[in-house]
């Protein structure tokens, strides 16, 4: 097992006491929540005649389900009114904190978080969403849960988990012009599978790591459940502590430099050792795209698409189900592979740096959004998009043909109206290819960088991002 | 504290072969039919868009060949992505009280647990056998001991591995751990009053 590491120092700060079945009781730190799995928590409860036991420890926001188009009240969608209407009367009733859309801080969960600054190193953090990994950029541990889960949180303030064994993922190198942290993630996901993960948590480190900004570093740890890891993280530095500093939630005056204590105490020590390493050359990977229909199916972009029976034999019927699906050739490139959407949106990729970038290139090459693309930026948070908005960023996406939107989880998954119509073809700067994903069953899905996203809006293609550089 | 109401030794039923690595849980239950405040009616949902053809008809995908299975039967890494737990509970729901497969992805089997639903592991040469007898003999009866380990098919009997922490839950009815939790809300409190970033990042002795 490992010793030193930031995990098992976390680990061992927040355990509560071992359970019967062997479990830790483990505390959760923060707690927050959306309107998806929490009703049928809170429901639970209700049944139960249980109370919230820690509410200032749980913030909820609306991201799902939430029009990015038109706000008013209520929603045109009934489903989607119910739900929100569940979430106010849920955390009014238990005196939980709701970022809802006139707090001016609305967003997906996983942006919110962060841009408030309640995401700080050394917590435990959960919610009822898989890419709770994303916190784990600041050198805190967070786990996706399930909703039976979210009710133990609720009335307990604690979950019940077996460790895991970390891996710690070194990133040599400087990564070259036109690659992102988006691609970093995308290459070890491919190189070790969407299930080498499993049993693990995931430590990035080395220099292309620590070289990355707070939202390069999100980008990394959101994706760490795609590789089937429960949890990644980045050791806290001064990049950590200069995003931190000054936001609504993060400690200040003599709070801030005891936090700094702490938050410097928790990284992995220097003579930590880890259950695995491995070790991946940062300036040899390249803009990367997938071309199947699992976050594994990755190439880089001058590589072609394989043949199935080239490949081990657990990997080839999904394979050959990726290529029907998305249908595509083995042996055929990427590029040059007609889109009908672009999307720049999700808690992967929709962060001020990555609207930024995106904006960045399109004034560059003074490009405008293909004939018959349909282009949508939705910025990750209200926070977000006012910043955005201020910085001009809007005007700039909007005489290139992008459509400008609301807060949401949007495209991503498509519980609102944003979704795939029939078999279109998305380039997306989300997390997720799986089919039906995008909110049409025969959907194609393609996940690449943000600025990829903007190199295959304005040519019509899938384009290697260089070429515009 | 063992509830022996909610002890979870066997169980049992018709099978299910679903084949296949990786079937994530946007496939077990799209998103669009996440859109309701209880977990009520998604046994109607589970696999909806690969049971059905482009028209809304019915396909031959196994949850619509093997209508009264309860034992669901996998390969590699089921239920990966997304952490719904709608995802076993729309399995659930439709029929099914336990699973058996090559690897089960982590949250799924979290939640799966916190449902009382066993997800045993077997070789992939036991799941090819146990798919292809299924497929054969629709009516038999497959028993999932969880004390022992072993799953029972017409006359074979089969080694599986439910992880120890599962078994324990299962075994002693405490698979779901809000009570259990709540019994130890003292050192909850114990644990929150050392917590730096609870309490001002002022240093406590333990
Ligand atoms: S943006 Fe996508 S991946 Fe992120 S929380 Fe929303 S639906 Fe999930």
């Amino acid at each position: 097992m490992s010793t030193g590491t930031l995990y098992d120092k976390v680990w061992d700060l927040h355990t509560v006491r071992t359970l019967p079945t062997g479990q830790t009781q483990l505390f959760v730190g923060l707690h927050l929540i959306h309107e998806v799995t929490s009703p049928q928590a809170f429901g639970m409860l209700r049944e139960r005649d249980l109370q919230v036991a820690f509410p200032d420890r749980t913030y909820a926001t609306a991201d799902h389900i939430i029009p990015t188009a038109e706000l008013a009240r209520p929603f045109g969608d009934r489903q989607a009114e119910t739900m929100m209407q569940a979430l106010e009367t849920n955390t009014q009733s238990h005196d939980i904190t709701f970022f809802d859309p006139d707090s001016g801080a609305q967003g997906i969960v996983h942006v919110v978080g962060p841009e408030q600054g309640l995401t700080q190193p050394g917590m435990t953090i959960v919610c009822g969403d898989s890419h709770t990994s994303t916190h784990g950029a600041f050198g805190a541990i967070g786990f996706g849960i399930g909703t039976s889960q979210i009710r133990d949180v609720l009335a307990t303030q604690c979950i019940a988990m077996n460790k895991q064994q970390v891996r710690r993922i070194e990133v040599t190198g400087a990564l070259g012009e036109g690659v992102y942290a988006k691609d970093i993630i995308l290459k070890i996901i491919a190189q070790l599978g969407v299930e080498g993960g499993i049993g693990y948590v995931y430590e990035y480190g080395g220099p292309a790591i620590e070289a990355l900004e707070m939202d390069g570093r999100m980008s990394i740890c959101n994706m760490s459940i795609e590789g089937g890891a429960r949890a990644g993280y980045v050791n806290p530095d001064a990049t950590t502590f200069d995003y931190l500093k000054g936001r609504k939630y993060a400690p200040s005056g003599a709070a801030w430099d005891r936090a700094l204590d702490y938050w410097r105490s928790i990284r992995s020590d220097a003579d930590a050792t880890y259950d695995d390493v491995v070790t991946i050359d940062g300036s040899a990977i390249e803009p990367m795209v997938t071309w199947g229909i699992t976050p594994g199916q990755g190439l880089g972009i001058s590589e072609r698409v394989p043949a199935p029976d080239t490949l081990p034999p657990s990997k080839q019927a999904v394979a050959r189900q990726a290529l029907d699906h998305m249908d595509l050739e083995p042996g055929q490139s990427m590029q040059g592979v007609p889109i009908d959407v672009a999307f720049l949106g999700s808690c992967t990729n929709a962060r001020i740096s990555d609207l930024r970038e995106a904006a960045r290139l399109l004034q560059q090459t003074e490009g405008t959004v293909a004939d018959g693309v349909r282009a949508l930026v939705v910025p990750g948070s209200q926070g977000v998009k006012q910043q955005a908005e201020d910085e001009g960023l809007d005007a700039i996406f909007r005489r290139a043909g992008f459509e400008w939107r609301g807060a949401g989880c949007s495209m991503c998954l498509g519980m609102n109206e944003d979704q795939l119509q029939g078999r279109e073809l998305c380039a997306s700067s989300s997390n997720r290819n799986f089919i039906g994903r995008q909110g049409s069953k025969d959907g194609r899905t393609v996940l690449m960088s943000p600025a990829m996203v903007v190199a295959a809006a304005i040519h019509g293609t899938i384009t290697d991002v260089r070429t515009l550089l | 504290m063992p509830n022996d109401s909610a002890t979870i030794k066997t169980v049992s039923g018709p099978g299910v072969p679903v084949r296949g690595n990786d079937i994530d849980t946007d496939r077990i239950i799209p998103a669009r039919f996440m859109k309701e405040v209880t977990f009520e009616n998604m046994g109607d949902y589970a696999f909806y868009d690969a049971r059905r053809h482009d028209d809304g008809s019915r396909n031959d995908h196994p949850f619509n060949r093997f209508p009264t299975a309860r034992i669901l039967v996998v390969n590699q890494n089921f239920g990966c992505g997304s952490s719904r737990e709608h995802a076993p509970q729309a399995l659930m729901r439709w029929g099914i009280d336990g699973l058996i497969g090559e690897s089960f992805a982590e949250i799924f089997m979290g939640n799966c647990q916190a449902l009382g639903m066993p997800t045993a592991t077997a070789d992939a040469e036991v799941v090819a056998w146990l798919m292809d007898h299924v497929e054969a003999h629709p009516d038999a009866t497959i028993t999932l001991d969880v004390e022992q380990e072993i799953a029972t098919v017409s006359d074979r009997t089969l080694p599986v591995t439910i992880n120890d922490s599962q078994r324990e839950a299962l075994l002693n009815g405490i698979w779901d751990t809000t009570a259990l939790m709540k019994s130890y809300l003292d050192d909850v409190q114990h644990t929150a009053e050392q917590l730096p970033y609870l309490n001002g990042f002022v240093k406590r002795n333990a």
